[in-house]
């Protein structure tokens, strides 16, 4: 495998790889870490194209080889959206703590969702008098506990890390695209 | 009661056209419009779809948890969260003020995050509008776009942010939720190693920060008219200032200016922010409305983040942005400017002071040796505020005698904003769109006006297609996980069964 002076592998495709991106109850952090590739961005994009992905204007999703998905369920919205790449995705990657395990977000899992709507929206400091919990049917409808993706469909690759660093994220896409068995040496296998 | 185009009168017989998720923006949202059979916008909304509830979770939590919980609040800005929250509980521990040393490892932190953050923005997200045109071609209109038609302009922007992120690292432990900052103050300080490797970049970025600068101003130059006038309303302006008005991110005092620069208010500690603001909620985002209470909910809303500091403070505190305030000033030909695309060419400003801030702390010795915490007597509660990139950024916190956090109350930058954002949407919905067949183009106008707010909605959600009434989770085995409808506006679960009674 050829490898840079600095001990990345570099990239080696045998053709142009389509990927999508989505963030459900995650903090973008996953995503700030991707780019956090740096300038190995500008090698990645010569083998990959992409699609729905929140750094372009494509909104409906297509076929893919790769699907990312960083955070977990915590509404009916996010469960759409994770069937859709799931059907849409050949590899679905589940990036970071909460698509892995619910993350942070699921520390309200302990707690009664009506309650917790009721004190933020109702009796919080600051709050207008009278105010009530938003109810539109333009919002999506939260679940009773934030759930990581396994829970819903199937996913073939975890990437642990809150966030994964880019060096992580980038010897995974080196080692699938080049279409071997991902695999996160020491150093690079993470879990805060 | 009600601001014009929010709320149409008889919605029944209206088209709805959504842009679902709003790209190219630091988290989600989503808009929509009513349209009547002329296609005459009627009503237009930005819903923030995301609902966390951080504020809860995070009682009962131990205080020196905090600073490290909240950073996932927002992966792109977790610095803010982090020092916001580690202000409050100085004062909760007491540690008035922080030592020298760690004062200097945490601004240069957060100026370090002002720069990675607000290269990102502009660069990544906005910049393929601006290059290309608001309705150029989708395909392009991103950063790979940019990358192969200025790869140079790309190249600068990755290098921006690669060092804002570098600043973090070395100072936090890590790019993103890092845990540098503790109550009291820091838990390690810079070693000259370090400090010498980001000198080294330093000449490269103050120039490529200065080219920043000079590619917004030359965009408002070569396009006048839509620059000035493209999502252009009056609104009020809030940010910190330092007390003797100089522009701060860290830390400062409470100031508000009317539409016409008129001081509102001034010198007012960040600890008596409930005095002055006021949250209101509206049943169609989870996001709520702040406004100025000496005003009310009609006049008393106002903008944050680059394009309220720059105007709000007299001056800035490094020569090279001060001059290019002052250039910005000039093009308002006395008299504040009140544009949404403004908001570009004042944040290129910021990045440039972010880099001299920088350039200045990282010439300064304490950085390297002195205390790193500090204590002294242990209070109730505490508010912490900063300018986050995205603007002020409200952290309040009441803390018991066993340590444990009992209130929480957050209000984030892009919160005061809500108002605005919807403001310009929809300004861009008349000015542009009404009467129009929709294009795709003409609905990037929309998402223009809202990324030029660099809005920050992380932890959202996006929809694909039609809202549904009534959704069961069911597991890969078949197993029913979650069930969860509307009815009259409660949200009800019902974990019993698909087949279960319904109500």
């Amino acid at each position: 495998m050829t490898r840079d002076p600095e001990g990345a592998p570099l990239l080696h495709a045998p053709r142009k790889y389509k990927m999508a991106t989505v963030s459900l109850a995650g903090c973008f952090g996953c995503h700030m870490s991707f780019l956090d590739i740096d300038e190995r961005l500008l090698q990645l994009l010569e083998v990959v194209e992409f699609d729905r992905s929140p750094l372009t204007d494509i909104k409906t999703l297509g076929r893919c080889d790769i699907g990312l998905i960083e955070g977990g369920l915590c509404n009916a919205e996010n469960v759409h959206v994770l069937r859709e790449f799931r059907a849409q995705c050949k590899t679905l990657v589940a990036v970071g703590a909460c698509a892995i395990n619910g993350g942070l977000p699921a520390q309200r899992n302990q707690l009664d969702v009506g309650k917790i709507l009721r004190d933020v929206y109702c009796t919080q400091t600051g709050i207008s008098a009278n105010s009530q919990i938003p109810n539109d049917p333009e919002l999506p409808l939260p679940l009773n506990q934030v759930h990581p993706i396994h829970e819903v469909v199937h996913v073939d690759y975890f990437l642990p890390g809150c966030p994964p660093s880019a060096d992580a994220i980038w010897a995974f896409f080196n080692d699938l695209i080049a279409g071997r068995t991902p695999h996160l040496g020491h150093g690079l296998m993470h879990y805060d | 009661m009600s601001f014009a185009l929010e709320t149409a009168p008889h919605p029944e017989n209206l088209r709805r056209v959504a842009i679902d998720p709003v790209s190219r923006v630091e988290g989600h949202g989503k808009v929509t419009l009513l349209l009547d059979e002329h296609n005459h916008v009627q009503q237009a909304r930005l819903h923030i779809v995301e609902f966390r509830g951080f504020e809860k979770f995070i009682e009962g939590r131990p205080y020196w948890e905090v600073p490290v919980m909240v950073q996932r609040l927002c992966g792109i800005c977790p610095v803010s969260h982090h020092l916001a929250a580690s202000k409050a509980f100085d004062r909760v521990i007491g540690a008035i003020p922080v030592p020298a040393s760690a004062l200097a490892v945490r601004r240069l932190m957060h100026y370090g995050q002002m720069l990675q953050s607000h290269a990102l923005h502009f660069f990544h997200l906005s910049s393929p509008d601006l290059l290309f045109g608001f309705d150029s071609e989708v395909a392009r209109r991103n950063i790979v776009g940019v990358a192969q038609a200025h790869p140079e302009i790309a190249r600068k922007g990755i290098f921006l942010r690669k060092f804002g992120q570098e600043v973090i690292r070395i100072t936090a432990g890590k790019r993103v939720h890092g845990t540098g900052a503790v109550p009291g103050g820091v838990n390690k300080l810079v070693t000259a190693e370090e400090r010498d490797s980001l000198k080294r970049e330093l000449p490269h970025m103050m120039s490529w920060a200065q080219d920043a600068v000079d590619m917004a101003k030359q965009l408002h130059a070569q396009n006048p008219v839509l620059y000035k006038r493209f999502g252009s309303f009056r609104s009020n302006l809030l940010s910190l200032v330092r007390p003797d008005g100089a522009m701060d991110f860290y830390d400062g005092v409470l100031r508000a200016r009317d539409a016409d620069g008129k001081i509102l208010f001034d010198g007012v500690s960040d600890q008596h922010y409930l005095e002055r603001i006021e949250e209101e909620v509206r049943s169609w985002s989870y996001m709520k409305f702040p406004h100025l209470r000496s005003l009310g909910r009609e006049q008393g809303w106002y903008r944050v983040g680059p394009l309220a500091r720059v105007q709000n403070c007299d001056f800035i505190p490094t020569p090279r942005a001060e001059s290019e305030r002052q250039a910005f000033v000039a093009w308002g030909r006395g008299e504040l400017v009140h544009a949404s695309l403004a908001y570009h060419w004042a944040r290129m400003i910021e990045m440039l002071h972010a880099v001299e801030v920088i350039a200045e702390l990282l010439d300064d010795p304490v950085l390297l040796s002195g205390d790193l915490v500090s204590t002294g007597a242990r209070q109730r509660s505490g508010v912490g505020v900063i300018e986050a990139p995205r603007g002020t950024l409200i952290h309040d916190y009441d803390v018991g005698d066993d340590d444990l956090v009992t209130r929480c109350n957050l209000i984030v930058s892009t919160t005061h904003n809500n108002q605005a954002m919807n403001e310009a949407v929809r300004a861009v919905a008349r000015d542009y769109l009404d009467g129009h067949k929709l294009t795709e183009g003409l609905l990037n106008h929309i998402e223009v006006a809202i990324r030029a707010y660099d809005p920050c909605l992380s932890c959202a959600t996006h929809a694909l297609g039609q809202m549904p009434l009534d959704i069961a989770l069911v597991g890969p085995d078949g197993t029913l996980i979650d069930r969860v409808f509307r009815s009259q506006g409660e949200f009800v679960h019902d974990v019993r069964g698909a087949g279960g009674s319904g109500a």
